[in-house]
């Protein structure tokens, strides 16, 4: 009579939501395969120029870029719609009854979330190196894993708080669709920061993650820097919204459906 | 003997709703306790609070020495919970659903022997999605029962189950109950509660209105129905009063079936009446449960 030791649960547990999130091909298919659509479109259509503002070519720009847009796809959006929906179904009320202490699920959930991100950028990373001689100083790699780390971390709470808030996994799937897709426009990952960029875009772009996550990305691809290319300010104020995004979903969190809203029984459609 | 399960006064109010209107309950160890009544009665929300799912707002619950409201490790550890209205990740596979579940339980009984034990040997590598709604139902079973618990809870588990399914299941729960485990089952199906309970419980409007062994229940061991088919007779003109009268069917129940068989049958000669497809039998469980149900709602 042994209990099962925290480390072995944790593994079964990411094991389990990794799985999971594989036969999902719908969900695979947008975060892994949606970005490096956009990036082969992108260095397509604009061709691999350099983008003068920047000083870096548009495959220089582009790779990172849409890498942390992967990342953020299988972190925020992917555990926002999936958690909302496993409500829906019953199983979060499911795994309440049994033994296993609930932040040991949400680990599960977030490692492997975190694991998908880090495919998800190591394709557009390989990409962009097999195809346009993406280069990465060896120095910076230090400054790329933490930024991919506190990102990647920041944006699994950010989800969770979603799926805390939203009342069905449909709601979760159009909220994070609806904050994300134009939060990328406003925060120079779609669209290379231009010298003439209207004010207010910047505004938004400032207050919320994204922009801040995507700069301490892109330095450690900057030419021009010649030091680590830590990115302490746009990291701290990432990880601030993550700490309360992670807070609030805690405080808000439910595992149950509420009566009334629906039956647990419900179809098996995402996203 | 201990006892597994001890309720006194339990209140729970949804609003306005009196979910549950003061239960005591008292279930020894080893024992099979079905809890019977209508829809709305109050069973899920009851067995609920004893799972830890909901917080009581009065009364006092220990559950195998726990308190349920307390939510431990340990005690999820001991209990098995068969939900009313569940789910299971559709993309597993039965085998890995189990695995998943069982590696949770510091007691656990092998994947092989559970699909064996539900009749899901033929499906364990089939994904939970592409399951019958019976087969699933037996799969929430069988992760009811995957890690070992000392008490189960089950909620409606046979709703949906053909007929030799049900049977089945009333396999797999008495052997649970040879195995020493205590049951708490709640169930519309009154041959379910006669086979399988040793002592069942009826509630309605959250109170409970009756309790015994499926043979005494209610008094129905000391009951008997009379029943028969008037043709053309009105049924206020019988000698007795009927418990029920509809369609041309009436039954009397009766504690003096003897005198009152007599009296029914003169007054039939006297009368020339036929009663067609005279009967004279005891009580199933359900008469005693529409009856009760029936004068609790009335
Ligand atoms: N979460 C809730 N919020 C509001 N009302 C509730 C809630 N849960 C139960 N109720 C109400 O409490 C009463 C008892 O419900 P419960 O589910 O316990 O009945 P039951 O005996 O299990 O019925 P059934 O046989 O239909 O499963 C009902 O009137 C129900 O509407
Ligand atoms: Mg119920």
């Amino acid at each position: 009579m042994r209990r099962p030791s925290t480390f072995r649960l944790v593994r079964i547990q990411t094991g389990y939501q990794w799985k999971l999130f594989w036969r999902n091909p719908v969900a695979a298919f947008f975060t892994i395969l949606f970005p490096v659509m956009m990036f082969l479109i992108f260095t397509v259509i604009f061709g691999n120029e350099r983008i003068d503002e920047l000083g870096v070519t548009v495959a220089q720009f582009y790779a990172p870029a849409l890498g942390m847009f992967a990342a953020v796809s299988a972190t925020y959006t992917n555990l926002g719609i999936s958690t909302a929906y496993q409500r829906d179904f019953g199983v979060l009320k499911r795994i309440r009854g049994t033994p296993l202490p609930p932040w040991i699920y949400m680990a599960g959930k977030i490692l492997s979330a975190i694991a998908v991100a880090f495919i998800g950028v190591a394709i557009m990373l390989g990409l962009g190196v097999a195809l346009y001689g993406l280069r990465l100083d060896p120095t910076t790699l230090p400054a790329l894993v933490v930024s991919f780390v506190v990102g990647s971390a920041a944006f699994s709470a950010l989800g969770l708080l979603v799926a805390a808030v939203a009342p069905s996994g449909n709601a979760a799937s159009a909220i994070t669709n609806a904050t994300l897709l134009p939060l990328a426009f406003f925060s120079g990952v779609f669209i290379p920061p231009q010298a003439e960029t209207p004010r207010w875009i910047e505004f938004i772009g400032d207050v919320f993650p994204l922009k801040h996550f995507n700069e301490a990305f892109f330095a450690p691809f900057d030419p021009r820097r010649n030091d680590l290319a830590f990115e302490w300010g746009h990291l701290a104020y990432l990880a601030l919204w993550g700490l309360v995004g992670g807070y609030l979903a805690i405080r808000w969190f439910r595992w149950e459906l509420p009566q009334g809203t629906g039956s647990s029984r419900r179809r098996s459609t995402r996203r | 003997m201990a006892n597994a399960i001890e309720v006194r006064g339990l209140v729970k109010r949804y609003g306005d709703v009196v979910a549950v209107a003061g239960v005591d309950l008292t279930i020894a160890e080893g024992e099979v306790f079905a809890l019977l009544g209508p829809n709305g009665a109050g069973k899920t929300t009851t067995v609920e609070i004893l799972e830890g799912y909901r917080q009581r707002d009065a009364g006092s619950v220990s559950v195998l020495g726990f308190d349920p409201a307390e939510a431990s490790r340990a005690y999820k550890e001991r209990i098995g919970i068969v939900l009313q209205e569940t789910a299971i990740e559709p993309e597993l596979t039965v085998d890995e659903a189990l695995d998943i579940y069982g590696s949770l339980y510091p007691r656990r009984r092998p994947t092989d022997e559970i699909v064996e034990i539900v009749g899901l040997g033929e499906k364990r590598r089939a994904r939970v999605k592409t399951l019958s709604g019976g087969q699933k139902r037996r799969l929430e079973l069988a992760l009811g029962i995957v890690g070992d618990p000392d008490l189960v809870f089950l909620d409606e588990p046979t709703t949906g189950f053909d007929p030799s399914a049900r049977r089945q299941a009333w396999t797999i729960i008495d052997n649970l109950r040879s195995l020493g485990k205590t049951i708490l089952l709640t169930t519309h199906y009154m041959d379910e509660a006669q086979n399988l309970a040793d002592r069942v419980a009826v509630i309605a409007g959250g109170r409970i209105i009756a309790e015994g062994t499926p043979e005494t229940l209610g008094g129905r061991r000391d009951a008997t129905i009379v029943r028969f088919r008037l043709a053309d007779v009105a049924p206020d003109r019988l000698p007795l009063t009927p418990s029920r009268a509809d369609g041309g069917v009436v039954e009397i129940e009766s504690v003096d079936p003897t005198r009152d068989l007599h009296t029914l049958t003169d007054w039939a000669l006297a009368n020339g009446i036929e009663l067609e497809d005279l009967e004279v039998r005891r009580p199933s469980l359900e008469d005693v449960y529409l009856r009760l149900t029936g004068e609790a709602t009335s």
